[in-house]
């Protein structure tokens, strides 16, 4: 079926100035195969089911709107974390600003390097999980990401990994536009942490292709930083072996626009898979996670669990999805978003779906939006604590079951300390 | 200490007169009593004074060591040296009640100019302190009241007093919810703050309590205003003939 014309007239000016890159190895295929799918399905538009309630505009466009660099320097989020640093720079990886990336265990390779080798395992990843996570709901700007993303990371964990791996995303450039594209594969009693952090780009357009197999162990925490003008689309496609476990945190602050898609298949028994997210948006401020879970194998738990704190007319969305298919008995899946509305401009747009064909699964999901409680806060004021840091208080307590969803204490220490140093700068006391 | 000047209120959102004309003085180092059958208006009187909002104050004064506080938001009040044990303590989840205690005292002392206490420091206190009021260190961990039992929040509103050290305390029904022995743990609580430089306003329905608080004063309250006052002998007149015979002895 042709794409009706202002799809085409969209698709046409963005793919005008990317350059399908030339590497002529064992991705060339995924590559080509990507364009061929958004040839078909164009970019996402206003229509989109999944793009109601985000405006996908400025993520299409041929251009990218400037977008102002933080003018401090924020040290890393993870600074504290003896971890393997790797530096991006506006979507580039930059080798001397990085750790030497040999870690016991664990095998990192770039994505540029693995992309001209002839045969690589990375090609039984590569836009693999994408393209299966394009299916029922198409995601095209993950396509577009296949196709053109030059640079990334490619990880291979056989073992028990020393130290977390730390993805450092820098902004230096008021109109870079960075396809990133990372594939990592857990093998079978392996555990690997990776974080990231970082506004990353003016405009970013990312991809986390996650393979876990049996048995593996998947750890991931992610923080999208304070640099507001940037716009960033990410998808993380995961498949989960038997008895794996993925566990996925995000946190936001600030950001004009970030779309946030994870879709999540569990195809082995048994699998773990927890994704939660917390953000904090301030005035011109869109965040919106939209989650897929596709439990495909018996036994195995899902749970989802997003935050949204909103002030002064930010926005929040979330699209959240359990599919169980027929077969998947003794699923136990459990879905949970709210929002913190600080004011009456803010709104909190959710989507929770469920599609459930088996018979014999636990299956709970709930939305809320509310206003600070007022008795609690009373309860902190009339001990002395003022009326900002008790609000504070309030604020961080409803993002606590989110950030609880973090295995390792100490990077949720260093979270939470980033969130309340978000809150004091904004405090009214 | 806390002198209340013919104080009229009413509920914000609806034209009832809650207060009628009550005054009242508590002075330092004495024990207070209030006492009076249900909707006299005790629990208006203990909110009012904390600051809570919902309530028009629409005659009369309060003031505390002299400075008036009902212009002060209930942080200030709290700072000035107010405290108020709930009736119905508030549950918070996600706010662990250690973080929940440090921030207070801390607060407090910020607001009078003090320093702060070390994470050490307030350890150590908030240990023994504990430890008098047989909170274990598990109840410390645990989100404010969430999950506690009545006797178990109680003790938690005495444990914050006696760790914020107020000029003034309120007790809004402290017993309501307790069996014997825990409202002996909490009396005992109590009168361990007794203390020459502290008021106290012990607001009850039932005497029982004043047999572990021992009163200086008991005042009646009924339909908004203190229909008698007198000495601890008066709690037992309540408890022998009811509010029905002294509303009827006072008309």
């Amino acid at each position: 079926m042709a794409l009706p014309q202002p799809k085409l007239d969209t698709l046409d000016a963005r793919l005008t100035v990317l350059d399908l890159p030339d590497d002529n190895g064992c991705l060339k295929p995924a590559r080509e195969d990507a364009l061929a799918r958004l040839h078909a399905s164009g970019l996402p538009g206003r229509r989109d089911e999944y793009w109601k309630y985000t405006r996908p505009e400025t993520l299409t466009s041929a251009e990218v709107i400037p977008a102002a660099l933080l003018s401090e320097r924020e040290t890393p989020v993870f600074d504290n974390v003896d971890r393997v640093r790797l530096v991006f720079v506006d979507g580039v990886f930059n080798a001397e600003a990085s750790d030497d990336p040999s870690l016991a265990g664990v095998t990192i390779e770039r994505l540029a390097d693995v992309a001209a080798h002839d045969i690589h395992w990375a090609k039984d990843i590569y836009g693999v999980l994408e393209t299966r996570g394009q299916t029922p709901v198409s995601r095209p700007l993950a396509a577009l990401n296949t196709a053109f993303a030059t640079d990334g990371l490619v990880i291979h964990a056989t073992g028990k990994a020393a130290k977390p791996i730390a993805l450092e995303y820098l902004h230096q450039s008021e109109t870079s536009d960075a396809h990133l594209h990372h594939v990592i594969k857990v093998e079978t009693g392996a555990v690997v942490t990776i974080l990231e952090d970082g506004p990353a780009a003016a405009r970013f357009n990312k991809v986390m292709e996650v393979e876990v197999a049996d048995g593996g162990t998947f750890h991931h925490v992610r923080a999208q930083g304070r640099d507001h003008q940037r716009r960033a689309a990410t998808h993380i496609f995961a498949r989960l072996g038997e008895e794996s476990v993925f566990k996925s945190f995000t946190v936001t602050m600030n950001g004009v626009l970030t779309r946030n898609d994870c879709v999540l298949e569990l195809t082995g028994d048994n699998a773990v898979a927890h994704i939660a997210g917390a953000c904090v948006g301030d005035g011109d401020f869109h965040h919106d996670d939209t989650v897929f879970i596709t439990h495909d194998a018996l036994a195995c738990e899902s749970r989802q669990v997003f935050k949204k704190v909103l002030r002064n007319g930010a926005t929040g969305v979330f699209q959240g999805k359990i599919l169980v298919k027929a077969g998947a008995q003794k699923t136990d899946g459990y879905q949970i978003s709210q929002s913190l509305l600080l004011d009456d401009d803010s709104q909190f747009l959710a989507k929770p779906e469920l599609e459930i064909y088996a018979d014999d699964v636990v299956c709970s999901h709930g939305s809320t939006s509310g206003a600070i409680d007022e008795e609690g806060l009373f309860y902190l004021r009339s001990r002395g604590v003022p009326v900002g840091e008790a609000t504070d208080l309030m604020t961080l307590a409803f993002l606590a079951e989110a950030i609880q969803e973090i295995e390792d204490a100490s990077l949720a220490e260093n979270i939470l300390a980033r969130l309340e140093g978000w809150m004091a700068r904004r405090r009214k006391d | 200490m806390l002198e209340i000047k013919n104080l009229h209120v009413k509920l914000e959102d609806e034209d009832k007169q809650i207060l009628k004309g009550v005054n009242l003085t508590v002075e330092a180092g004495k024990v207070h009593a209030i006492m009076g059958p249900n909707g006299s208006g005790k629990s208006t009187l203990s909110y009012v004074l904390s600051g809570r909002d919902g309530y028009e104050v629409t005659e009369g004064s309060a003031t505390l060591g002299g400075e008036d506080i009902l212009d002060m938001e209930p942080e200030e009040r709290a700072a000035a040296g107010l405290f108020l044990a709930f009736q119905y303590p508030v549950e918070i989840p996600g706010v662990g009640n250690m973080t929940f205690l440090r921030t207070a005292v801390n607060s407090q002392r910020k607001a009078r100019g003090e320093e702060e206490l070390s994470a050490g420091e307030f350890l150590k206190v908030v240990r023994e302190k504990a430890k008098a009021l047989e909170i274990d260190a598990n109840m410390l961990k645990r989100p404010v009241n969430v999950g506690f039992s009545g006797g178990e929040k109680k003790r938690n509103e005495i444990l914050q007093m006696a760790m914020l050290e107020p000029k003034m305390c309120i007790l809004d029904e402290t017993d309501s919810g307790l069996d014997v022995d825990a409202m002996k743990l909490v009396a005992d609580g109590v009168n361990a703050l007794r203390d020459e430089g502290r008021g106290f306003l012990v607001i009850t329905h039932y005497q029982r309590l004043l047999d572990h608080i021992k009163p200086d004063v008991v005042h009646i309250l009924s339909d908004g205003r203190i229909i008698k006052t007198g000495g601890p002998e008066l709690a037992l007149e309540v408890e022998n003939n009811g509010y029905a015979g002294l509303k009827a002895e006072v008309a």
